[in-house]
């Protein structure tokens, strides 16, 4: 490679945000012609990682990145072997024509601009994800994705469906995403290293260590979640509220995969053990079978591609959980022929609603003289979809059932439930793609025609390669399949799969799963009517659960907030009273920590006795005052008692300062007093005094306490000792107090300044506030 | 003589708080100023007594002479009777304003903020 390749790496994963940031000028100035500039950051990141694939099939691993934070072993590094750059060749050229297809799907759209923002942003989320070597940019953008993925469902946010399948995608995927952070923590403090590539020898250690299954488990959630497994599949149907080239990119080609990319990822660490080789099958399994069933219940032809995309993937998860040579290859060819034909039907949807003004595949008929090349390019990814002959979905589903068939009853039942699940994906496949465009003409709302180029050309580009890849098969498995594979496995596979069929189990398997979803397409208005009606008498799904919990937590916290924050202010400052007494008083009485009784003074002199006294009782009177002249009057002597209790006792500073503050607080205290009610009696009843006495006792106690205590001990006269050396010597003055304000704790007093300036500003506002408005308030009358 | 101060520091506070944990705004407002008062006593007992002998160092000395008083503690609570008092300021204002524009004294009665049986947000998405 070029000496500069990191750079450009670099450059190529940072391509689609700079495209993101520049598509709503571009749109605001070409409309959607900006399209066909903003497709070249795709492009150019596809071409860039075309170069690396020469090296990958020749099995080496190209890695790189920057130093971020040296000190926390923190890197921007990314990894690239046959997983992850068949991972970054999907997302870079399917995000090529989803970029013209959104061109031309979005024109006339006010906000075309955001939404290209959006969905390129989302593209280098994706690539981040898929490249990231490191744990934390892995986690970085894998919530991400998440969250341009809520901006994108939730693109029509004037819809309420909408914003709520944001919401439900973003808790659901975004709550995994949290779960994954646990997870990679765990795997970080296991095996000590933060980077993907080190961590796949260190497998062994993994397994052995005590917190493996606690690992696996939170790692699943999110990958689970990601992938839209059961019972957290609900999101992925909810998600079609979003524009179509959303769901065909994020909801079928790319994000749902995320998932999947993590468990093929860490297939090498924590795979081949009891609990990975139960879980993954068995979760995958449910999913499969779940995601066809509630496919075929469906009319719309984008929920239809949802369901059964959220089949492939359960089917892409158990094969990974089986972990053999041949599970790996079929998922392998599995992913990336789903990713082809899958983002073909869900644009043709996307065209045909586009054209036709509806996506209700019973509302729709005979659209093939119409749209001839959206119908072959259905047609097309639906062979690849069904698994015909010729087709890389052919490969794909010869190579899953050569890795399940196997004598023993576990693989007959998960045999099985490959087999109906593909029958019925084979029905919902032809289903999409020939009903609307078979049979008799159906008057549609729109006039139904060809779309333009932007709009044909990524399913026919996707679909032609589903055949492409079969026919040159050697080709795509040397650079793309056997290169990936070996990732996943860790060891060296070649995947040898052709398109020619050769007799075998595998062979008879796929002729009973055509054979079956041919019945099933030829009677699925009977199986559809079927399915909803038994899936009715399942009652609510996971589904309305969300709707629960979320209305749930809204009442959880409204109560939680009633019972914390009632809005009164005594209760407030109570329990903050009652926290700082027991704070003070547990810990010497818990810890044997109380003081020595203490002694009294002998030399006590008499005027020292005399200001004590006298504070004490402008303390009290201030406690009893029940006019405004008591108050402020006992106020003040407390305050001129503790002024002069400073200067007995060598602060003359503090007391002239003191004398200041509390004949000035006297003065304005009477000046307001003045308008001010003060009611004669302090208004508690008995017991709430007693108690809040019992409080303020108990507050006071624990600060003699405390003060006793820590007067006790010898003093430190580490910091007097450095303001007595310095203050005459460096700072050149007398009063040492005075250098310590002005010179040592400078920046403090320029605070302490502007305290007091804001507060100065704070009350003219407050005293000015009225007064405008009582002008306005005149003038309105 | 920091047992006699430490007991006089705990009467402070405990009048403080008493005031405060009152209703009446204006009976909050004089145990802020007693607060104020309670805290400048503890600093100042915590860096320990002496008596009558300020942190002045004498002509003609380049230290403090022995026995004078902790300056520390000192320029400590300077800095806080300043503050105290533009807080114990604007608390004033503020408890005028509040009596003026609700026409009560009595935190229970001021529920702008924080209205009595205050609604769920609203549900759905």
């Amino acid at each position: 490679m070029a000496a500069n390749a990191p750079a450009l790496t670099f450059f190529a994963l940072f391509l689609p945000f700079v495209a993101s940031v520049l598509a709503p000028f571009l749109t605001r100035l070409m409309g959607d012609r900006a399209a066909l500039v903003l497709a070249l950051a795709p492009a150019l990141a596809f071409a860039h990682f075309c170069t690396f694939l020469p090296e990958i099939a020749a099995g080496e691993v190209v890695t790189g990145g920057y130093a971020w934070a040296p000190s926390f072993n923190l890197s921007f590094s990314w990894f690239l072997d046959g997983l992850s750059l068949t991972f970054a060749l999907l997302i870079t050229g399917i995000g090529t024509l989803i970029v013209l297809y959104s061109g031309g799907y979005m024109k006339g759209h006010e906000g075309q601009g955001h939404f290209m923002a959006f969905i390129l942003a989302f593209m280098g989320a994706m690539l981040g994800l898929v490249v990231s070597d490191s744990f934390l940019m892995l986690f970085v953008y894998w919530e991400l994705t998440s969250i341009t993925s809520f901006l994108l469902i939730g693109f029509d946010h004037e819809r309420e469906a909408a914003r709520r399948a944001a919401l439900q995608a973003l808790v659901v995927t975004g709550g995994g995403g949290l779960c994954l952070l646990a997870g990679l923590v765990f795997l970080w403090n296991i095996t000590g290293v933060t980077q993907l590539s080190l961590l796949v020898h260190l497998g062994d250690g993994l397994r052995q260590s005590p917190f493996y299954l606690a690992t696996l488990l939170l790692v699943l959630a999110g990958a689970f979640t990601k992938s839209a497994q059961f019972p957290f599949h609900f999101w992925l149907p909810n998600a079609m509220e979003a524009p179509t080239p959303v769901s065909a990119y994020l909801h079928s080609a790319t994000m749902v995969k995320a998932g999947v990319y993590l468990l093929m990822r860490l297939n090498p660490v924590m795979g081949d053990t009891p609990a990975w080789v139960i879980l993954l099958p068995f979760f995958g399994g449910i999913t499969l079978i779940a995601g066809t069933f509630l496919a075929v219940r469906q009319t719309d032809l984008k929920l239809m591609l949802a369901y059964t995309t959220m089949a492939s993937l359960g089917l892409l998860v158990m094969l990974t959980g089986f972990g053999s040579a041949h599970a790996v290859e079929a998922a392998v060819l599995y992913l990336v022929a789903h990713s082809l034909f899958k983002g073909a039907l869900f644009m043709v949807a996307g065209t045909v609603d586009h054209e036709a003004g509806t996506r209700d595949v019973t509302k729709l008929g005979g659209l093939r003289a119409a749209m001839p090349i959206t119908f072959g390019a259905a047609l097309l990814a639906a062979l690849s979809m069904g698994g015909l002959p010729l087709f890389f979905g052919f490969l794909a589903k010869e190579e899953i059932y050569a890795a399940l068939a196997a004598g023993n009853p576990r693989a007959v039942f998960f045999t099985g439930l490959a087999v109906i699940g593909n029958a019925l994906m084979f029905a919902v496949a032809f289903a999409v793609a020939l009903k609307p465009f078979l049979g008799p003409h159906v008057e549609t709302p729109k006039h139904a025609h060809e779309g333009p180029v932007t709009l044909w050309l990524g399913p026919v580009v996707l679909s032609v390669l589903g055949l492409a890849a079969a026919l040159f098969s050697g080709v795509a498995h040397r650079y793309i399949s056997s290169p990936m594979a070996s990732a996943i496995t860790d060891q060296k596979i070649a995947v040898d799969i052709s398109s020619v069929p050769h007799l075998g189990v595998p062979l008879l398997l796929s002729v009973i799963t055509v054979l079956l979803g041919m019945l099933a397409f030829w009677r699925l208005t009977d199986l559809r009517a079927f399915m909803v009606r038994a899936l009715e008498s399942l009652g609510p799904g996971p589904d309305r659960g969300f709707d629960l919990f979320v209305s749930d937590l809204v009442r959880l916290s409204g109560a939680v907030t009633r019972l914390v924050q009632p809005g009164r202010l005594e209760i407030y400052i109570t329990a903050t009273f009652i926290l700082l007494a027991v704070t003070l008083l547990v810990p010497p009485f818990l810890f044997g920590e109380l003081p020595a009784m203490p002694a009294w003074p002998e030399d006590l002199l008499v005027q020292e006795a005399a200001f004590f006294a006298i504070a004490v009782i402008g303390l009290i009177a201030v406690l009893r005052a029940k006019d405004r002249l008591t108050a402020i009057v006992s106020l003040g002597i407390q305050g001129f008692a503790v002024a002069v209790i400073f200067l007995l006792f060598g602060a003359p500073d503090l007391s002239f300062t003191q004398f200041m503050v509390e004949t000035l607080s006297v003065v304005i205290l009477a000046l307001v007093m003045t308008r001010l009610r003060l009611t004669p009696r302090d208004h508690r009843p008995l017991g709430q005094s007693l108690f809040d006495g019992m409080v303020a006792v108990a507050c006071g106690l624990g600060f003699t306490l405390l003060l006793l205590k820590s007067t006790e001990a010898p003093f430190d006269t580490l910091l007097t000792d450095f303001f007595n050396t310095y203050s005459k010597t460096v700072a050149h003055s007398a009063n040492v107090v005075n250098v310590i304000i002005v010179d040592f704790r400078g920046t403090d007093t320029l605070g302490e300044i502007a305290v007091v300036m804001v507060t100065g500003l704070a009350v003219l506002a407050l005293i000015r506030v009225r007064a405008g408005r009582r002008a306005g308030s005149g003038e309105g009358r | 003589m920091e047992a006699l101060f430490s007991i006089l520091i705990g009467l402070f506070f405990a009048g403080a708080i008493y005031l405060i944990l009152s209703k009446s705004t204006v009976r909050i407002l004089l145990g802020v100023a007693l607060l104020g008062n309670a805290v400048n006593l503890l600093l100042f007992t915590a860096g320990r007594l002496t008596r009558e002998v300020p942190p002045i160092i004498p002509v003609g000395m380049d230290v403090l002479s022995p026995g004078a008083a902790n300056p520390l503690p000192q320029a400590l609570i300077l800095t806080a009777i300043v503050i105290s008092f533009s807080f114990f300021a604007f608390l004033l204002v503020l408890t005028y304003r509040a009596y003026q524009e609700l026409g009560t004294d009595d935190t229970d009665e001021m529920r702008l903020a924080e209205p009595r049986n205050e609604q769920l947000p609203p549900m759905g998405y």
